[in-house]
């Protein structure tokens, strides 16, 4: 019997503010512990909470840019359990009215090759609602630590239809998640820093059949390849257990990374009694299409659509494409350039994902501390097309460029790559090449094109890489015909 | 009217993690159950033309900006804490 697995992600983003979603403490990472706490962050008596303002703007527009419908009013509730992540006994969440309804996220799944733009489907989302972060419990022989620096962090809650199949369309599904929040600014979503957190509901069942399987909850899975290596090892060993004639009980198991292996954590829920009920401390929240619309303005074109313009308007490959575009400032920093001059387009995405991107690396260096501007760009492949340089000596103007800020013509003026002789002294050059090789000359003649790349090469050499081999090639051809 | 309303007191105990002796039990029962019996005294209205409310208030959107405040010391922070260790509040090991 064939199975098929069915997944759903539930997806924690981190929005990026200054303060605390319902008070004025910081909100940051890598702090000494428990410094970013105040009365509301430590649940002390007396203390209220008040809403953070920037962080449901955050969150409208995370749902705008994931197409979710956005209600008129939302309201809080209070969720009721004890665990010491949580001093006030409850996390402030949105139980019956979320912000944002429904929505899709579009992705993109592997391509054929690295060269090839994958199939793109869209991914139902359920819902997103905003909550508090809670504290970071440290796990030791005998005890706990209780650090509170993340709690009261504000908190998105990305909640996905069973709408996925295998790990891959997992991975696709963050990436996309990651890209989207990263351009919209609304978050950094660094899974080591813990911005962005994914648990996956897993099931099994065959082909054909409607309900689906018992659930098994996923966690633990620290980053977007954790996701789709664990929810792999996890498809497998239900669809294995089922082959066997076992049946799948509802439980929650762990992934762990450095042994490649899923655990189970605890068999039976115990029917997490979570008592919601309205937030008496927090007044609900009514959204007009004023607020809408503002925050709607404020959404940049997304990756994909990005994409897809970049390869339409500037005939860019998609290998270039999928370099420039998942890094908002790289692709903004090339289409300035490429703006300028739409023809050389694809000349300026290379020199952007292949020398630039090399020499950052190299040198340790961001994009905004690089001398490099898209006018370098330009001065390069402007100098490139008037025949001043060729396309191998531009690949050495530009690490000199890169090294002294220096445009292109200045390089080439100081280190003498223009060439220092005229049409004339090149036709010299092309007449002792056919001179000095009588064999290739044949071949030519005989009809191998190939065969003039030999005297190419030699005039080449004659001019110390200086000629333009777009002017020598058609000379050659005179002189010989 | 609906049968008398009756409160799981083993559960509710359960839930707030609190041990409660027999008496105890027989005494809260009793008492919680003539509290959801008050409740239930709502049920007798018709409120089929009112709107449910989240909030006694009908004020909307309170909020402040993004701005920081100072914090708490981390020293006062842990000032309540029965153990403390390396400024973090040591618990009971509960690995959820």
């Amino acid at each position: 019997m064939e199975y098929e697995a069915v997944i759903g992600l539930e997806v924690h983003v981190q929005i990026k503010t200054e303060s605390k979603i319902f008070s004025g403490s910081r909100a940051g990472y890598g702090y000494e512990p428990n410094e970013l706490v105040d009365p509301v962050v430590m649940g002390l008596p007396g203390s209220l909470p008040v809403m953070n303002k920037a962080a449901l703007d955050g969150i409208i527009k995370a749902g705008l840019a994931l197409n979710c419908d956005i209600p008129d009013t939302c309201k809080w509730d209070r969720k009721n359990y004890f665990y010491p992540d949580s001093p006030n006994n409850y996390q402030i969440t949105q139980y019956d009215q979320p912000i944002c309804d429904g929505g899709f996220v579009e992705i993109e799944l592997e391509g054929e090759t690295r060269a090839v733009m994958g199939e793109h489907r869209k991914v139902a989302l359920t819902r997103i609602h905003l909550e508090n972060d809670v504290g970071k419990l440290n796990h030791f022989s005998e005890d706990s630590l209780v650090d509170y620096n993340r709690a009261f962090t504000p908190l998105m809650e990305i909640v996905s239809e069973p709408d996925m199949h295998s790990g891959e369309e997992a991975f696709a599904f963050l990436t996309a998640i990651r890209q989207t929040m990263i351009y919209c600014g609304v978050s950094d979503c660094d899974m080591e820093k813990g911005q962005m957190r994914a648990d996956a509901n897993i099931s099994v069942r065959p082909v054909g059949q409607k309900e689906l399987g018992a659930k098994i909850e996923l966690k633990n899975l620290n980053s977007i390849t954790g996701v789709k290596n664990g929810i792999e090892y996890e498809i497998k060993r239900q669809t294995q257990e089922l082959k066997k004639g076992r049946t799948i009980t509802q439980a929650t198991w762990r992934w762990d990374a450095d042994q490649g292996r899923t655990e189970l954590m605890r068999e039976k829920e115990d029917a997490h009694d979570y008592r919601y009920f309205p937030d008496p401390d927090l007044m609900p929240v009514r959204i007009d299409d004023e607020w809408r619309n503002w925050i709607r303005a404020e959404i940049p074109e997304l990756p994909f659509d990005k994409q897809r313009r970049f390869m339409d308007e500037y005939a860019l490959p998609y290998t270039i494409t999928s370099v420039l575009v998942p890094d908002r400032v790289l692709s903004d920093f090339f289409e300035t350039a490429a703006k300028q001059a739409p023809q050389s387009a694809q000349a300026l995405g290379n020199y952007v994902t292949n020398d630039l991107l090399r020499e950052l690396s190299e040198s340790s260096q961001s994009l905004a501390d690089c001398r490099i501007t898209p006018d370098h760009l330009l001065s390069l492949v402007a100098a490139v097309e008037k025949g001043t340089i060729t396309k191998q000596i531009a690949k050495d103007v530009f690490v000199e460029m890169f090294n002294s800020g220096e445009l292109a013509e200045a390089v080439i003026d100081r280190k003498g790559l223009k060439p220092d002789f005229d049409e004339d002294q090149v036709k010299v050059w092309c007449q002792e090449a056919i001179d000095e090789n009588p064999r290739p000359i044949e071949d030519f003649k005989s009809g191998n094109e190939k065969a003039l790349n030999a005297l190419l090469g030699q005039v080449m050499k004659k001019s110390r890489g200086k000629a333009n081999p777009q002017a020598v090639n058609p000379m050659l051809r005179s002189l010989l015909s | 009217m609906s049968e008398k309303p009756h409160i799981d007191i083993d559960k509710v105990a359960d839930l707030a993690r609190i041990a409660l002796t027999d008496a105890e039990k027989e005494k809260f029962s009793s008492q919680l159950d003539s509290i959801l019996g008050y409740i239930d005294k709502l049920n007798e209205l018709d409120t089929g033309h009112v709107e449910p409310t989240a909030h006694p208030h009908s004020i909307e959107n309170v909020w402040r900006e993004d701005r920081t405040e100072a914090e708490l010391p981390t020293s006062e922070a842990l000032k309540n804490a029965p153990k403390q260790r390396q400024n973090m509040f040591v618990v009971p090991k509960v690995v959820e």
